[in-house]
């Protein structure tokens, strides 16, 4: 039985901060069109191993591939990885000098030259998709509230059709209603654009909603993963304990856990 | 021992510094002078780092032309040279003090500005946003503001002298009883073309100074609200010790002869 190459693949990533080791050999193969989340409690690397495939920080070592090619600065820029991923920052990360549209078309205008009345198009199009009606389009992000904000960062990461979305922690600091809301939209979406998606949580309801798989990462290592119903028989104490949020377990959280 | 660790962390500390500072220019020059160009962005940075600087740097220029011809008058006089004074105050205005009040006003204001700026886009992770939206971060909002500034900051000093020497002109011919038509006279006699071009040129590195150090230490800012203000002090700090260094040594390379 042959298998698709994986979308992305994570081979022994390894990234430390002076003597702080955040990643300590990390692997992890994302099936092309899955959902995958990736969970893990708070300074357990998950942010860390999510910018390095975005290429933003860069692993010291070990290597992730994207559709079978390995990544580096020049090969990025070669195979328009850009072009071809979306994210969905924490906090939105809208660009508050620029109008809400300018944000959704950001990446049409600047990175794939699309004119600007063709990108305003596209954009109010895409702000509709994210339930979001057009006269927010010449507001500031300053002007929404968080939900919405959301709903435009959103909107700005789907606005490229791209191939993978990322998503960081899509639902930290959202009502439980709007969380999933934004839950919701995010299965929509990326079943209809027929996209990959790579999201960071530690919010166990998000995950359970959007993932067709999860991988728990503790220490710098994926300690588990696997289909996101076995997640409750897991046969990992620690995947137990941060499943059903218990304090006792053998995860220590201390304020002196340094 | 704990001295000498003190020291030792300092000097890595300082070494790390100049190693990231380097690496910052050659991904400035590498990158920011590579195509898309933002026209708008420069020219948007260039009014709010040059037009909106107008009044500040005006003022300390008038005042400072004026407080420089009642000193020369106070030192002239002793020595019967109260003659002097116009031609000292276009020498200084002109070679010295218009570029460095100007570029120490800027620093103050712009890099403050820029560093918080930026800063707030790092924190926040919009620089982080842009990378994933294809736009190099040096393109879009290093390189518009270094290059507004290095525009900005001759023109401006241009203007600050000219508001200097008028300065000393009106001090000169209402307080100390200078005859108008011949301070004037002084005025242009003196000046030289190098007088006034080495300032601008001293000028426009200036600028260059002022726009890295706002986006070089914005750029790098982390650690939330704390951080930003850090780096906004840092920018203005290190603009300003710079412009003064920098100031020595063109004028001590290039312009004495």
């Amino acid at each position: 039985m042959s298998r698709p190459p994986a979308k992305i693949a994570l081979r022994g990533v390894r990234k430390a901060f002076g003597p702080k080791v955040v990643l300590d050999g990390i692997d992890l193969e994302i099936a092309h069109g899955s959902s995958v989340v990736i969970i893990g409690g708070s300074g357990t690397g998950k942010s860390v191993m999510l910018k390095c495939i975005l290429g933003l920080l860069a692993p010291d070592a070990g290597e992730i591939a994207f559709d079978g090619q390995v990544l580096t600065r020049r090969s990025r820029a070669e195979i328009d990885f850009y072009g071809r991923i979306g994210m969905l920052f924490q906090g939105s990360a809208l660009f508050d000098s620029l109008t809400v549209w300018e944000n959704v078309g950001f990446g049409l205008i600047q990175g794939k030259g699309m004119s600007r009345p063709r990108a305003r198009d596209v954009a109010i199009d895409k702000l509709r998709r994210v339930g979001l009606d057009a006269d927010v389009a010449d507001l500031s992000p300053a002007e929404l509230s968080g939900g919405m904000q959301k709903r435009v960062g959103l909107a700005r990461a789907i606005a490229a059709n791209p191939e993978v979305i990322f998503f960081d922690e899509p639902t930290t600091g959202l009502d439980p209603i709007m969380a999933d809301v934004i839950n919701e939209l995010i299965i929509e979406l990326v079943r209809d654009i027929g996209a990959t998606a790579v999201s960071i949580t530690h919010d166990m309801a998000s995950a359970n909603k959007i993932a067709d798989r999860i991988a728990m990462i503790y220490h710098g290592r994926i300690i588990w993963q696997g289909p996101a119903k076995e997640i409750r028989a897991s046969g990992n104490e620690h995947v137990d304990q941060f499943v059903h949020g218990r304090a006792e377990g053998p995860i220590r959280v201390g304020v002196l856990d340094e | 021992m704990n001295f000498l660790a003190t020291i030792g962390r300092f000097a890595l500390a300082a070494m790390a510094e100049t190693g990231r500072g380097t690496l910052f220019l050659k991904d400035t020059l590498t990158q920011g002078l590579t195509p898309p160009y933002y026209f708008r962005t420069i020219l948007g940075q260039a009014l709010r780092i040059g037009y909106n600087s107008l009044p500040v740097v005006g003022l300390t220029a008038f005042f400072t032309g004026g407080v420089l011809a009642l000193q020369i008058f106070v030192g002239g006089s002793r020595f019967n040279a109260e003659n002097i004074v116009a031609s000292i105050v276009a020498i200084g205005i002109t070679r010295e003090l218009g570029p460095v009040i100007a570029g120490l006003m800027v620093a103050g204001r712009v890099s403050a500005a820029i560093a918080a700026e930026i800063g707030t886009m790092r924190v926040t992770e919009q620089i982080d946003a842009l990378v994933t939206l294809s736009t190099s971060p040096f393109r879009y909002l290093v390189a518009p503001r270094i290059i507004a500034a290095l525009v900005s900051l001759p023109i401006l000093v241009a203007i600050a002298d000219t508001i200097g020497i008028m300065g000393g002109y009106v001090v000169g011919t209402q307080s100390l009883g200078f005859n108008p038509q011949g301070y004037l006279k002084n005025t242009a006699d003196i000046i030289e073309f190098n007088d006034v071009f080495s300032g601008l040129v001293k000028s426009a590195v200036f600028g260059f100074i002022i726009a890295f150090m706002g986006c070089y230490h914005g750029y790098y800012s982390r650690g939330g609200a704390q951080g930003v203000g850090r780096a906004t002090t840092s920018a203005v700090v290190s603009a300003s010790i710079f412009i003064l260094a920098a100031n020595y040594a063109l004028t001590s390379l290039i312009f004495t002869h």
